[in-house]
């Protein structure tokens, strides 16, 4: 366990050299933040109550989204970028003669990006957004654990999701493709591009039951108190979701590294 | 000097040919990668419409005209990113110093940093954003004159150059702060995410700012205005969107100034 805990921590103060970077991208995502916020207000104006939301919650949506962008890694993220690059090149060997589990170790260099994220590129563009917007806030302590608990989840959704592209390496050997793909399903899945519960009909219904909505949308709903079902069935989506993924990535794990040939002498 | 620029288009040509070549030597990953382009870039517009299942009017624009909006942005951006987005990539170069190999070539450094790793898969969101172009002027119910069209087409390539300086000012930029690329992202698709609505929701200040400091209304905001006959926020004359050539034409001096000053002061590194 130490040791996890020890790549964990390297990996969080990894991200943590690149400074200008992510004043950068936190400045990035504030400037999307106020051009969404302009969007929705609209959007609301127009037809109030959309999706259950009212402009406070679309508002607080707009935020959170911008927020929890780069550490759930919607568009994908540096660490599972690198393990793909490893399989693709054959660096993979290395991670493989280390004692210690691949899944683990690459879900710990994951953690701790994401918690360095969280903290700044979740937290510059919130505090921003609250500073200039009347925004929502979970009340009491139990809603903010929910609110924890959900984001965890969330990040563990999405590493299982991006775990499963890197590894597809072993088999297609153009992974490019497959990234695409999951880029394209994560982006309109998510609630990124618009919340889907402004989704109509049963694109909507889909929407909210793949697991792309367990990394954007079913967090955020945790924030807000407006998950249909309630806070606790949203929780249990996300566990079905991250037992599923995490599952297939083990299972995954050990056929890959089952048929893998090291060239060379 | 003169022989030097006039020289640079063949140069450039040349170079992009190279990238377009190297991209074609696996045809099936292109075509895979230019589909995933176009539905990626398309997504925005995806969303305009998923909203208008809600509404039937967008701060006073109705789908074919939000279309037009989304069309011209999408256009816009989408040309100047193919012809001059890989500059962004130029920090990086000056950080582990191989943008030294660019200043001992016989090719102006500007034309080998734009050229570099030229994507025609990049050509995607200009495709889809022409496909939107034809469905909303098939839907609109605007009085085309030969003025109309020609000033629509003009102000397309003027707003390609708009966005295409500030890519070149973001660049230059990077000479100073190498890690600052997503700076200009604001600016560069930020614009662009914002020009695909009618400027006004985002209130007056902002309108102020995007005529004034960054002048991304100038792409296609107030040409679009101008072809479906609205009034201009502001209290500006309607004919504003006929200054976009003019404004694309300014902006080209900045950026250019501003890539000299950045290249005056590159130092290579050492250890």
């Amino acid at each position: 366990m130490g040791v996890y805990w020890a790549i964990a921590v390297r990996s969080f103060r990894r991200f943590s050299t690149y400074r200008i970077a992510t004043a950068s991208g936190a400045f990035t995502n504030s400037v999307f933040g106020f051009i969404m916020c302009g969007i929705y207000l609209t959007l609301w104006h127009e037809r109030p109550g959309l999706g259950g939301y009212d402009a406070a919650d679309a508002l607080t949506f707009v935020w959170l989204q911008q927020g929890l962008l780069m550490p759930v890694g919607i568009w994908g993220a540096t660490t599972t970028g690198e393990l793909g690059e490893r399989v693709r090149s054959g660096e993979i060997a290395v991670d493989l003669y280390r004692p210690t589990h691949l899944l683990l170790w690459w879900l710990s260099v994951d953690l701790g990006r994401a918690l360095f994220q969280l903290l700044v590129r979740g937290g510059i563009p919130l505090l921003v957004g609250a500073l200039v917007f009347d925004l929502k806030f979970p009340s009491g302590l139990l809603a903010w654990l929910a609110v924890a608990v959900g984001v965890f989840l969330a990040i563990l959704v999405s590493f299982g999701i991006r775990y499963l592209v890197a590894l597809s390496g072993f088999w297609i050997t153009d992974t490019r493709g497959m990234e695409q793909l999951a880029l394209v399903l994560s982006t309109f899945f998510s609630g990124m591009i618009l919340p889907l519960v402004v989704f109509p009909g049963w694109i909507g219904g889909f929407a909210r039951a793949t697991p792309w909505a367990a990394t954007m949308q079913v967090p955020i709903d945790i924030w807000l108190g407006r998950n249909p079902g309630g806070t606790g069935s949203a929780l249990l989506f996300q566990l079905g979701w991250v037992a599923v993924l995490l599952l297939g990535a083990q299972v995954v794990t050990s056929v890959a590294t089952r048929k893998v040939v090291i060239q060379g002498g | 000097m003169v022989e030097r620029v006039l020289r640079a288009p063949a140069q450039y040509w040349m170079l992009i040919m190279m990238w377009v070549r190297s991209s074609m030597a696996y045809p099936a990953s292109f075509v895979l990668m230019l589909c995933s382009s176009m539905v990626l870039t398309v997504m925005d517009f995806v969303a305009i419409v998923l909203m208008f299942s809600h509404i039937s009017s967008f701060g006073g624009f109705s789908l074919a005209e939000m279309a037009l909006l989304y069309a011209t942005a999408s256009m816009t951006l989408g040309i100047a990113d193919l012809f001059t987005g890989s500059i962004e990539r130029v920090g990086e170069r000056v950080r582990t110093g191989a943008f030294d190999a660019y200043l001992i070539r016989p090719v102006p450094a500007f034309v080998q940093a734009a050229a570099d790793g030229f994507a025609l898969r990049r050509i995607g969101r200009p495709l889809q954003a022409g496909i939107v172009l034809v469905f909303a002027l098939n839907r609109l119910d605007v009085d085309w004159t030969v003025a109309r069209g020609i000033m629509l087409l003009v102000s397309m390539i003027a707003g390609s150059v708009i966005f295409a300086a500030i890519f070149v000012l973001g660049a230059a930029f990077q000479f100073v702060s190498v890690d600052s690329a997503e700076l200009a992202n604001s600016f560069t698709y930020g614009g662009q995410a914002m020009t695909q609505y009618p400027l006004v929701v985002f209130g007056q200040q902002i309108v102020r700012a995007v005529t004034f400091v960054v002048p991304i209304a100038f792409v296609n905001y107030y040409p679009v205005l101008y072809v479906l006959g609205k009034p201009a926020p502001l209290g500006l004359p309607s004919w504003i969107g006929l200054l976009s050539p003019l404004v694309a034409a300014v902006m080209v001096a900045l950026a250019s100034l501003a890539w000299r000053a950045g290249l005056r002061r590159y130092r290579s590194t050492g250890s």
